[in-house]
């Protein structure tokens, strides 16, 4: 096009159009919104540090106490067996449900089934009462002859109960996020292992799992946190997890907004600790996702502070 | 003459209802391009599928090398062979997609080192040493340490043809393998299947580039609606076709 055929502006000003000034829009009502909001977290964070019945002498006595440390342990344990065990078994599901035989569909289609029905807590108490249904446990040919038998109660404590529990609830979600993930993964990249003549578990292990686990992470992340908050409702079966130990204490002291926070503080910790591990996790099986990955919060908080001193 | 690589012999394919292959007859003789016109829906994909056996046939048979794909032959009845069988034999087969199918989260040098290693059992700094031979032939030696989504359409497709050869297969088979590239890409692809063309690499080449086809088949083959139409060398089948549809199929495409 050529200069000619456009029209001039009404005014002329300036001679220059790279020397107009942009005048960005002010946003009153948002300003507002800011101000009120900001008023109301001060207020809340006033009233948590004044407010005597929070009593953080108490909360900074048994924060760090050992009954406390103890129980986080406890906590930490429950959450990592049943994590582990319960993404372990949770995979194999999701693949016999994934497998064209449909035996091994079936019977993975009802085990989630029947384990997403299951309220925790009942399952909890079931197996906490294994003893009653299965007095002993023993291991030889199925219909024939018992070789060995134990106590079911010496063989499976309580703490092995309640990851059993948990295991078993955790892994029906997880077969369904694994196959979800599993799912996600495009059909060529099977094809073209396939073609390749790759072994098929190398197949599953290399090509398909590392891509499924973008898909599975954030939903896997949401679900090791349930978890680990989820650990609480063990306390039925007074396991000395951090919401039990908190309740045995106030049950003592009578302290309970203060034991409650230190419940709070240290869920809201190891949670957090969790995200932080989720996002690396992430970005460790984003490689080759994107052209440039983009810098970790660390390295642009890194990258802000040099900018600023030079 | 020489002998005869690929066979295939009496190939039915339907999915469903649909009557994919009907009755397909082939043979590619070892050192030769065979290139495979026709238009969409006429079979000539699904023929290559199933000749590394991606797809099953429901009658006939193929062989390469005068082996079997698929299945075991005792008297008058063929034996499906097992998963980790035809895995072994792809091995002899390679395959390039139109769409190219690299692994994403492996980097191009542990795309042309998974299948070696994990299918031959090659020791890994010796696939690694093919592997970057490879990527030199395909001019993209530079890029051993890239990610495939790093690289353009054309180079990933290159790539992807490495990826086959690190096999060492005896028989490459291309499956529309420009169709997915923007037009200025077209031609570096085809150029290193020319180069592979000229040191008597056995290939079937499914395209839509006649130029391709007159400039490197040593066979050009016509399909329409599931059959072979017509065969033969590409000054034959290009410029003096015998068949109606092919005529019809060329004055469209030339």
């Amino acid at each position: 096009m050529s200069s000619d055929t456009i029209t001039e502006p009404a005014t002329r000003a300036v001679e220059d159009p790279a020397e107009l000034k942009i005048v960005p829009t002010r946003h009153y009502a948002r300003w507002a919104a800011g101000a009120a909001v900001v008023v109301l977290v001060a207020q809340f964070v006033h009233g948590l540090a004044t407010n005597p019945v929070w009593e953080w002498n108490v909360f900074r006595d048994y924060v760090f106490s050992e009954t406390i440390v103890q129980a986080v342990w406890v906590t930490l344990q429950l959450t990592a067996y049943a994590t582990v065990l319960g993404f372990l078994l949770g995979t194999v599901i999701a693949f016999m449900r994934l497998s064209r035989s449909p035996v091994l569909s079936t019977v993975a289609w009802t085990y989630i089934w029947i384990f997403r029905s299951i309220p925790m807590i009942v399952q909890l108490v079931f197996w906490f009462n294994l003893s009653a249904l299965y007095e002993e446990l023993g291991l030889g040919i199925p219909f024939g002859p018992v070789f060995v038998s134990v106590d079911s109660n010496t063989l499976i404590g309580t703490i092995g109960a309640a990851v059993i529990g948990l295991t078993l609830h955790q892994a029906a979600y997880a077969a369904e996020i694994v196959r979800g993930g599993v799912l996600a993964v495009d059909h060529g990249q099977l094809e073209a292992a396939a073609a390749l003549g790759i072994p098929r578990l190398r197949q599953i292990r290399r090509i398909v799992l590392p891509q499924a686990m973008r898909a599975i992470l954030p939903t896997a992340g949401n679900e090791i946190i349930g978890l680990l908050k989820g650990t609480s409702v063990v306390y039925v079966m007074s396991i000395g997890e951090l919401f039990y130990q908190v309740q045995v204490i106030y049950g003592r002291n009578g302290r309970v907004v203060p034991l409650l926070l230190v419940a709070t503080a240290w869920y809201v910790v190891l949670t957090s600790l969790l995200s932080v591990a989720q996002y690396y996790v992430e970005r460790r099986y984003a490689r080759g996702a994107d052209r440039t990955p983009p810098p970790t919060p660390l390295q642009r908080a890194r990258r802000f502070v040099t900018k600023e001193s030079t | 003459m020489s002998a005869v690589m690929v066979d295939v012999h009496g190939v039915h394919k339907s999915f469903g209802a649909l009557e994919v292959l009907r009755g397909v007859d082939l043979e590619v003789r070892a050192g030769e391009v065979t290139v495979i016109l026709g238009p969409s829906g006429s079979g000539k994909s699904t023929l290559l599928r199933t000749i590394n056996h991606l797809e099953k046939v429901n009658a006939g048979w193929i062989s390469i090398d005068g082996e079997l794909v698929g299945y075991r032959r005792s008297g008058d009845k063929l034996h499906e062979l097992k998963e980790k069988d035809v895995l072994k034999q792809r091995t002899n087969i390679g395959f390039v997609f139109q769409n190219f199918n690299l692994f994403p989260h492996l980097t191009v040098l542990e795309n042309l080192v998974e299948a070696p290693v994990s299918a031959l059992r090659r020791p890994r700094n010796e696939a690694e040493d093919t592997a970057r031979r490879l990527l030199e032939r395909v001019g993209l030696a530079d890029k051993a340490a890239a990610y495939p989504r790093q690289l353009s359409g054309g180079q990933q497709q290159r790539v992807a043809i490495a990826r086959a050869l690190a096999l060492e297969p005896k028989v490459l088979l291309f499956d529309e393998p420009t169709s997915a590239l923007d037009p200025e890409l077209v031609g570096e692809v085809l150029d290193v299947i020319k180069d592979l063309a000229s040191t008597g690499t056995t290939m079937i080449v499914v395209t839509h580039e006649i130029g391709f086809a007159r400039e490197v088949a040593d066979t050009v083959v016509f399909m329409d609606d599931g059959v072979v139409v017509e065969q033969g060398p590409p000054a034959a089948v290009l410029d003096a076709p015998q068949h109606e549809r092919t005529r019809a199929f060329l004055s469209k495409v030339l």
